[in-house]
């Protein structure tokens, strides 16, 4: 195939508030092919979402703003679109399932008519056909008794069961890229494995591409082909799953997996990164994970790292740390 | 449901109660002789007992309390003395005029209010949202009375297109109606443009634009409706007020409704259909008070439904 599916490049997104403009998001680029499933992983506020609103065409105005970049899906350059039609591809070409799918959901709304309405304002579709459909679509994310939920309101939903529904009004016009934000944070550890499975299986039925976002490195091992991991708005690492995983070339990274809650295993084993989240009004000098890092020196406060090739695997997996030979070793090392 | 509207209702009772116990109180606890009061300083000695033994202020006051709520329940609120007929029915007379300038500045209020906080919020903080904002806040801060006299000055003896009052068909209730509309518009548009900018950072609106719909369809199928959720109690309220704000209105435009047999009969010393019309208004305010609830209800299916 000769462009990806869509093509992030260089995408700056801007906020200004109160005490001053912070980049949310800064210089991030990445593709994503037809088919495949890219993970979005990072700290809280570390950028996630508001790449996915910008792709969306959703980052909210008039605080942001892109500023930057370039968002390429199947050949053309969204910003360069008016908003007005560049949001027409929403909902037919990309569609995004959220974090919260209580408040995602319009309270006042059944939820049959907020499933049935893409069909009826985006396909023209009568009304008994849009209900018909909302039935189908319950019925194929797993909702049961759908013929009869259709008339109900969210607050009547479990929270599972909510993000199905938000699941099967993504779906409802077969887009060719899915994001999902967080679509299991807000659920139980239970439920939260089920609801993957059922994306997991969708995306392989409607060979969709898709943004699964995440701050649980964990959740998203089973789904995704790559992995990309944002810290302060930047792309610190990014590769192929696996490459990632087992090869770790970013400390931020280590520390991510250190974090990953095992099941079976023994609870002290969970090490959380030491420090907190960096404030983006007053980022370090040089590379902004420093302060928290243990390989920091000082070559990290004077030059900002790029994301340069990791020897182990050149072509795909990069990673932005002066020390990131370092690291690998010690993660092959155990 | 059902448990709720029976809750709203029991409810509704009490506060009928509680606005018949205060009239009562309010007669019989103010310093001095109610009779005293009722016929003024001019009246003779003996029809001051007549009126005293009419009354049966000397039997102890829970028994005329009990007497004067079984009289109430049978809306039996004795005669006007300056009509010689029954002040229920003075009243009732009256109402339907009252009520029908209340609901016609409650439909202008809602289109105009509405439609304006809608336009503000879409614009806001531009020219349109200002302009809005100033009318709002000139409309809430004029004396309905003064506005009632500029309004017939201009309209009626100047330029002749509305008439200035009386009852009659719609015409001569326009003036009137939006007279007394303008302060309930002010607060629409507030209500509005502010629910409607809360509503907007709302996730379902981010979802709504997530599934492509057009801004238009975003704003008036997703946003409008639950911003309309606290407009609902807030024109039941105003409905009420709008009974009671008609006192003045209805003087100024000469309009026959209770608020100016009220007036009248206050300075009538009427005291028997001033109680009439006081359970009458308090009545109404009630009653809308309980369809708003169940309106709000129907807008609000987490409510309909029980949590
Ligand atoms: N509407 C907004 N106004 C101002 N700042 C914002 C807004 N939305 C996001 N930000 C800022 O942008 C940064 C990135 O936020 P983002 O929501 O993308 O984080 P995230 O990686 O999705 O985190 P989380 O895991 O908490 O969802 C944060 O510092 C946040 O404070
Ligand atoms: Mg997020």
């Amino acid at each position: 195939m000769d462009h990806p599916l869509l093509s992030v490049q260089d995408l700056t997104v801007q906020f200004r508030t109160r005490a001053g403009t912070i980049t949310a998001v800064d210089r991030v680029s990445f593709d994503l092919a037809e088919g495949e499933t890219l993970a979005i992983l990072g700290e809280t506020g570390s950028g996630k979402s508001v790449t996915a609103q910008a792709v969306m065409g959703l980052v909210p105005r008039p605080a942001g703003q892109v500023t930057g970049g370039r968002i390429i899906y199947d050949g053309t350059d969204l910003l360069t679109r008016p908003p007005s039609e560049a949001r027409r591809l929403n909902g037919t070409e990309l569609a995004m399932v959220f974090q919260d799918p209580l408040s995602s959901l319009n309270p006042v709304l059944r939820v049959g008519a907020q499933i049935g309405e893409l069909f009826r304002r985006r396909r023209g579709a009568s009304r008994a056909e849009a209900r018909r459909k909302a039935i189908e679509l319950m019925d194929r994310v797993g909702i049961p008794a759908a013929a009869r939920r259709v008339d109900d309101y969210p607050h009547q939903f479990s929270g599972g069961m909510r993000q199905r529904v938000m699941i099967a009004m993504a779906l409802a016009l077969q887009p060719r890229l899915l994001i999902a934000d967080e679509p299991t944070t807000a659920l139980d550890v239970t439920v939260q494995a089920q609801i993957m499975a059922l994306l997991a299986d969708l995306k392989a039925e409607h060979r969709m591409a898709m943004i699964l976002i995440s701050h649980d490195l964990g959740v998203v091992a089973g789904v995704a082909d790559r992995a990309m991991l944002m810290y302060a708005g930047r792309v610190v690492e990014t590769g192929e799953l696996r490459e990632v995983y087992e090869t770790t070339a970013h400390p931020y990274t280590r520390g991510l997996m250190a974090s990953i809650p095992e099941l079976d295993g023994p609870r002290e084993r969970l090490q959380p990164i030491p420090g907190a989240p960096p404030d983006l009004m007053r980022l370090p000098s040089g590379c902004p994970f420093r302060p928290r890092c243990a390989y920091a020196t000082d070559i990290c406060a004077s030059q900002p790292p790029t994301l340069a090739a990791v020897p182990t695997r050149p072509d795909s997996h990069r990673a932005a740390c002066h020390h990131a030979e370092e690291v690998l070793a010690d993660v092959v090392a155990g | 449901m059902t448990a709720y509207l029976i809750r709203r209702t029991l409810f509704a009772v009490f506060v009928l109660w509680g606005a018949v116990t205060i009239v009562f109180l309010v007669l019989r606890l103010v310093p001095g002789d109610p009779a005293q009061l009722i016929l003024g300083s001019d009246a003779t000695q003996e029809e001051i007992a007549q009126l005293r033994d009419q009354m049966g202020l000397d039997r102890p006051l829970p028994v005329q309390y009990g007497k004067y709520l079984s009289d109430v329940v049978n809306l039996d609120f004795g005669d006007s003395y300056r009509y010689h007929r029954d002040a229920m029915d003075l009243v009732t007379e009256r109402f339907p005029a009252t009520v029908q300038l209340a609901v016609v500045a409650t439909v202008i209020a809602l289109l105009l209010g509405i439609s304006l906080g809608v336009v503000a919020a879409l614009r806001v903080n531009r020219l349109t949202d200002r302009l809005v904002s100033v009318f709002a806040l000139l409309s809430q801060s004029m004396p309905s009375f003064w506005i009632g006299i500029v309004f017939i000055l201009v309209f009626a003896r100047q330029l002749h297109l509305l008439a200035s009052g009386g009852k009659g068909g719609l015409d001569r209730m326009i003036l009137p109606g939006i007279t007394l509309a303008l302060p309930f518009i002010a607060i629409l548009i507030r209500l509005t443009r502010s629910g409607l900018l809360d509503v907007v950072h709302e996730n379902y609106i981010q979802t709504a634009r997530a599934k492509g719909l057009s801004e238009r369809v975003v704003i008036l199928r997703h946003a409008v409706r639950n911003a309309l959720i606290p407009i609902v109690t807030v024109t039941g309220i105003e409905f009420g007020k709008l009974l009671g704000g008609a006192v003045i209105i209805e003087t100024v435009f000469a309009w026959p409704g209770v608020g100016r047999l009220l007036i009248d009969s206050i300075s009538a010393r009427d005291y028997n259909v001033v109680q009439a019309a006081i359970l009458m208004i308090a009545g109404g305010f009630v009653l809308i008070n309980l369809v708003v609830d169940i309106l709000y209800g129907y807008l609000d299916p987490r409510i309909r439904l029980g949590r």
